[in-house]
């Protein structure tokens, strides 16, 4: 059997937007319909002012670097045949509490192991790409 | 003056019957040995048993214990999740529930192992994520080591902490390891040299910032403070007690809050001190959960030992090491250095401590600090002679 990645299910009622918006390209961040509250990630209700509606905003992509990280085997097959790797979390331009998790690539469909980790800096800008995996579109990060 | 809770009530027994990397009996079975060591211990009779408290994560379960040990009629029974922070939780609640008359003698216990089901979340997760775990696994934080990992790099380059700091809780747990015939790592000694030269796992996390993976069950008994006078062990008081959520908290993957590095420890740390009358310049001996070096500056925040940002300065000059650091932490080796079974052995060298029988017994401890898991709902206790 082909090494498996960890792959989110892209019809989690919670994400399956933003799952979507990756596909097309748009990094999209949930936000209170009422209060215009952003959160990461996603749930049914705003912990602002407690409201169900929401919509999905499309954010620039540009964040910097908060943290990163560089995973060594015994890992899990399809990741251990990676390693080491990189991961990164982001901070949005936007908003400094939106962060995500991923990781910085050389070229947009370039891998994850391919940036050289005493390169990687705190505080970096970055800005999103789009990558296949599978049948899914993940978000990865390029240095700007 | 201290909390309702307050001293009400003790824990008279502890069992254990010893750590492996794999022990052939089940989880039920090893609960069921450990329980009935601490029954021993105590001089109390399983049938006098009507209070449970244990993690939700046991693979045995609390009609199987009972049913096994020869319980009487139980009357309380709780579980507490998220696997490491539960330790300290199942005392206070089984505490709880003697201190209000909901039952006379509670028993609190984790029997893990790292073989079963429940233990090891992240080696048995489904191909496709959901939830909040879908946020982080699909880019490679795959393991407990890498969540913290990034924590840690970001306390790095916020405080300047450094692998110096990482090695100085390494190298003291061993130490206290070496000192504890029932650890794991007793006859093998950790120096600075080794820390720095070990194979990375998750950087900057090397393969001594991690725990152990363990077999080994532990049980505890607790009773109301008048009957702990009259039973053969000395008692350790349970003299305050507390948990915590904090406000958008996730759990390992607490990166998506104002301040992550703030984590569960501050906000039950306030619980505890305010239903404590002492403060964390009256403790002399601490037990930390360390599943992950770097969990200890920042327990150390959390819990008042030094400000925000100095953790790491703080474990300088031999601090967490007995017998003449400030605060000798983790004696007994902790999950690092004598077995990582979500932290309940943690609990288990507090009673020690109060008793006056840890391997590396600290002179004068009247008080003795336990908590569970930081980096997810937690909880911990102020253990008292």
């Amino acid at each position: 059997m082909e090494p498996q990645f960890l792959l989110p299910d892209v019809e989690d009622p919670d994400a399956a937007e933003f799952w979507a918006g990756c596909a097309r390209g748009e990094l999209l961040v949930q936000t209170c319909a009422n209060c215009g509250l952003r959160r990461m990630p996603p749930r049914p209700m705003c912990p602002r002012c407690r409201s169900l509606k929401f919509r999905w905003d499309e954010m620039s992509g540009r964040g910097t670097i908060w943290s990163f990280i560089v995973p060594h085997p015994p890992l899990l097959p399809a990741y251990q045949e990676l390693a080491p790797y990189n991961v990164i979390i982001v901070e949005l331009d936007e908003d400094p509490a939106l962060r995500m998790v991923g990781n910085l690539v050389a070229s947009r469909d370039g891998p994850i192991n391919e940036i050289d980790p005493a390169t990687i800096r705190i505080g970096e800008p970055v800005r999103a790409v789009f990558q296949r995996v599978e049948d899914v579109v993940l978000p990865r990060w390029m240095k700007t | 003056m201290g909390g309702a809770l307050a001293d009400k009530t003790a824990i008279v027994g502890i069992g254990q019957t010893g750590f492996a990397k794999g022990l052939p009996d089940s989880e039920l079975s090893l609960a069921c040995q450990a329980i009935s060591a601490a029954l021993d211990d105590a001089a109390i009779a399983p049938s006098e048993v009507d209070g449970l408290a244990m993690f939700s994560m046991e693979e045995g379960r609390e009609v199987d214990v009972a049913r096994n040990v020869g319980l009487g009629d139980i009357t309380f029974f709780s579980e507490i999740g998220y696997g490491g922070g539960a330790g300290c939780g199942a005392i206070g609640h089984a505490a709880m529930a003697v201190a209000s008359g909901q039952c006379n003698v509670a028993v609190a216990w984790r029997a893990r192992k790292r073989a079963a089901k429940g233990s090891r979340p992240w080696a048995q997760v489904n191909r496709r994520i959901t939830g909040h775990w879908q946020w982080s696994r699909p880019f490679g934080v795959v393991r407990p080591v890498d969540e913290i990992a990034l924590l840690t790099r970001r306390y790095m380059h916020e405080f300047g902490a450094t692998r110096e700091h990482l090695a100085n809780v390494a190298v003291a747990f061993r130490k206290h390891a070496n000192r504890n015939p029932a650890a794991t790592m007793h006859e093998k000694p950790l120096s600075r040299e080794q820390y720095m030269d070990a194979r990375w796992i998750s950087e900057p996390l090397c393969l001594y910032d991690n725990c152990l993976e363990t077999d080994g069950p532990l049980a505890a008994v607790i009773v109301s403070a008048e009957r702990a006078r009259d039973l053969p062990q000395r008692p350790a008081y349970l003299h305050a007690f507390a948990q915590s959520i904090p406000q958008q908290h996730q759990v390992m993957t607490n990166y998506f809050n104002d301040d992550p590095l703030v984590g569960p420890s501050y906000a039950c740390a306030k619980r505890l001190w305010a239903q404590a009358d002492v403060t964390p310049d009256d403790v002399k001996v601490a037990q930390i959960y360390d599943a992950f070096s770097p969990l200890i500056p920042l327990s150390l925040e959390g819990y008042g030992f030094c400000a925000r940002g100095e953790g790491a300065a703080f474990t300088e000059g031999g601090a967490l090491e007995w017998p003449d650091g400030r605060l000798p932490t983790n004696t007994s080796g902790g999950g690092m250095s004598e077995a990582y079974v979500h932290g309940f052995n943690l609990v288990l060298e507090g009673v020690r401590q109060m008793r006056g029988t840890s391997t590396s017994q600290v002179d004068g401890a009247e008080t003795c600090l336990v908590t569970s898991g930081e980096g997810v709902p937690t909880s911990a206790l102020l253990l008292r002679r």
